[in-house]
């Protein structure tokens, strides 16, 4: 089962690399990644995305607090998360109808179009990981060139039990 | 105040630490740091190879309950002290490796004697840090003694660029640390450990499973009170031995693969078996799901990641094992009723426990050729009065001393549990002879691991440690080769040794006594004059090639499927 794990760490040299080598040492899947700072610039969030039972996913959340420069650990259940992906797509398209169908879609999707060009469109979506993946299922029949999906990030939403 | 460089803030910090002892050797990252090491108090032993220095502080950890300080130059010298930082790891031993580096400037560059072994001894440390400022260097070493000696101790390695050390700045005395994301916790949740009495008073076959956690707590006190006041038998783990004296009629002794037919049955059979400052590991459980099957488990450690690691737990508490014990032994005091009706009510259980222990003891068969066990019994037999401290190599040697010597004291045995490190024994013993010169110091080694870090006679004799390294020497590496002999048809593929040098000749070449012994009749008179010498001395016995190790649960096997001689 997927599970998002959200940790915040000290935002410190090399502290990337220890959560990466928790995870291959001890033989933990990592589905996605995230990190960047918070609104403290001392401390970085980081969001996991991560397969496992609920004995693994005790475990990935128990060695990740015992790492030195780990703050805090919060696995985040479906029901208490927000939690968002981002995707950039570059498609190879001409002017024409295939293109108006191409707009159409990427509206239909609420994404926006960034950069418009003779042979090539670059569009962005945002949304929930199903959307996500349903407007890829959508989108294959276009000329995808290049894709680049960021992870999920994930807050806990406020007044609601984890 | 004066600006003072980092090699002497590092030497200031060491002393306000309470540092004594330095193993190290030095070179060219770390020369400034060694060009300063003469004006302070502590001491230092140059050993003849690094990953020595750490099993050295390691030893020394292990026999005095302080945090082993181990330094070395960077690149080869760094890379060396991986074996002993993984040893240290496994076995949970407080210790701080300071290794040099290239300044600053040339990191990542490939430049002479680079490693990257922060990256490298990253999953081998408990942390570990690149002082990248000398202002953060004072900061960094408190944070590393805090850190390696608190919570479930580790060892720490601190990566000192040449630049930082000879860099200069103020030195603030007491820098906070700052430690967000560390604080372990020390106190057993009084709920559970009240839920945990309660299910032991009502225990009709209770077990007290020890590992080497209630050693490095100090704890061995609590427990024995606990036992015997309660009357539950105790068995140990590898890493456990001493903290419950084996002469007690409670003592099982050790469990596991090649652990007692009595501790063994009765942690199979038992109905609560409360683990102490144990990790479940698969040389004690074997085949885990019929693992003490039947049994309530009580699981008290400080590490929150030991719990339900391996074995479902039934009664999880975390907390420092001698807090934990103590507090129940308060409420044991306070229910006195209930202690009286759980100390009477296991004469059953015992008389059962006793039962095995008649049936299968452990034994052997002392014919014309010695037997490695008869040493190891002998060793014990002339040192009882002597309280030595006994550390291993690894393998048959470490598993007969681990058997056949009656261990009564905690921090009186050093053994690689965890990882298994051939080669640690004679370093360890040199460790924990600097730190009791007066104590007697024995290595039971085999002819194998003994030639991994032989070097080490060098040392002893340079600062006259007078540590006894008997090799029980059978040409074989004998753990592999009785694997070979009862899983592969023996066939003994690469474990003669047939051309190990002469032992006596050796030790006589670094200017050690050797002595040899190669008749039953001729081990006791041998190992009285090894005892009775002033210096290190090695005693080459040798004994019969092809003994092998039992009782034996295969690997994979359940711990009650024991093959017995």
């Amino acid at each position: 089962m997927k599970h998002i794990i959200s940790v915040l760490v000290e935002n410190e040299f090399g502290v990337l690399s220890r959560i990466a080598s928790l995870f291959s040492g001890r033989g933990f899947n990592i589905e996605s990644l995230t990190v960047a700072e918070t609104e403290d610039k001392t401390i970085s969030s980081m969001t996991i995305v991560t397969i496992g039972d609920d004995h693994i996913i005790e475990q990935i959340t128990k060695q990740l607090n015992k790492l030195i420069n780990v703050i805090k650990v919060v696995e985040l259940t479906e029901s208490v998360q927000m939690a968002r992906e981002m995707v950039l797509l570059k498609f190879a398209v001409n002017s024409g109808p295939k293109r108006l169908e191409l707009l159409r879609l990427v509206d239909v999707y609420q994404g926006r179009v960034l950069e418009l060009g003779a042979r090539s469109l670059i569009a962005e979506l945002t949304g929930e990981r199903a959307k996500i993946e349903a407007a890829l299922e959508v989108l294959s029949p276009f000329a995808i060139k290049e894709m680049s999906r960021t992870g999920m990030v994930a807050l806990a939403r406020d007044g609601v039990k984890n | 105040m004066k600006e003072i460089s980092g090699a002497q803030i590092l030497l200031e910090v060491l002393q306000e630490q309470g540092v004594e002892v330095i193993f190290g050797y030095p070179g060219g990252a770390v020369i400034n740091l060694y060009d300063c090491l003469p004006d302070y108090s502590c001491r230092h032993f140059l050993v003849r190879h690094e990953q020595a220095a750490v099993h050295a502080a390691d030893g020394y950890a292990r026999a005095t309950g302080k945090t082993g300080v181990a330094l070395v130059t960077s690149g080869p010298g760094a890379t060396n002290t991986v074996t002993g930082l993984a040893t240290a790891s496994m076995d949970s031993i407080p210790m701080v490796v300071f290794t040099g580096q290239v300044p600053t400037p040339l990191i990542g560059n490939d430049a002479f004697q680079e490693a990257d072994i922060v990256g490298i001894s990253r999953p081998c440390t408990k942390h570990n840090f690149l002082v990248k400022r000398v202002e953060d260097l004072e900061r960094i070493i408190n944070e590393a003694f805090h850190i390696a000696g608190s919570g479930r101790p580790g060892p720490v390695l601190i990566d000192l660029p040449k630049d930082v050390i000879a860099g200069k700045c103020l030195k603030k005395a007491a820098t906070k640390t700052l430690l967000k994301g560390y604080n372990p916790n020390y106190a057993g949740h009084p709920g559970q450990i009240q839920r945990a009495m309660e299910i032991i008073f009502k225990a009709k076959k209770p077990v007290f499973y020890v590992g080497g956690g209630v050693v490095l707590a100090d704890a061995a006190k609590e427990l024995t009170e606990l036992a015997r006041s309660l009357r539950i038998p105790v068995t140990t783990t590898l890493m456990g031995l001493g903290a419950f004296p084996e002469d007690d009629e409670l003592s099982l002794g050790m469990l596991g693969m090649h652990g007692t037919y009595r501790a063994n049955m009765a942690v199979t059979e038992s109905d609560v078996l409360v683990a102490l400052g144990a990790r479940f590991d698969d040389r004690v459980t074997g085949r885990v799901d019929k693992f003490a099957a039947d049994a309530k488990i009580i699981h008290i450690d400080i590490d929150p990641t030991s719990i339900s690691k391996n074995v479902n737990v039934d009664i999880p508490i975390v907390g420092d094992v001698a807090d934990v014990l103590g507090k129940m032994l308060d409420l044991m005091k306070s229910s006195e009723t209930e202690t009286k009706a759980c100390a009477g009510g296991h004469d059953a259980w015992l008389a059962e426990v006793a039962r095995w222990r008649d049936l299968h003891k452990l034994s052997y068969q002392q014919d014309d050729i010695i037997k490695p066990q008869f040493v190891v019994e002998k060793i014990g037999e002339l040192t009882r009065d002597k309280n030595p401290i006994v550390s291993t190599e690894v393998g048959q040697n470490q598993m007969w001393a681990a058997q056949f010597f009656t261990f009564t004291e905690p921090r009186s045995w050093l053994t690689s549990g965890g990882l298994g490190t051939m080669g640690y024994g004679l370093p360890a013993a040199m460790g924990a002879q600097v730190a009791f010169p007066e104590r007697l110091v024995i290595d039971i080694a085999g002819d194998g691991s003994i030639q991994m870090n032989s070097q080490e006679l060098a040392t002893v004799v340079q600062y006259n440690l007078p540590v006894k390294v008997i090799i029980l020497n059978n040409g074989y590496l004998g753990m592999v080769r009785q694997w070979q002999e009862l899983f592969f048809d023996k066939h003994y593929s690469s474990t003669t040794m047939d051309h190990a040098p002469d032992f006596v000749k050796l030790a006589d070449a670094y200017g050690a006594l050797g002595l040899r012994a190669t008749k039953p009749e001729e081990v006791e008179p041998v190992l009285r004059q090894a005892f009775a010498h002033p210096g290190p001395v090695v005693v080459d016995i040798v004994v019969a090639a092809e003994e092998n190790v039992y009782p034996m649960v295969p690997a994979g096997e359940a711990i009650s499927n024991m093959l017995l001689v």
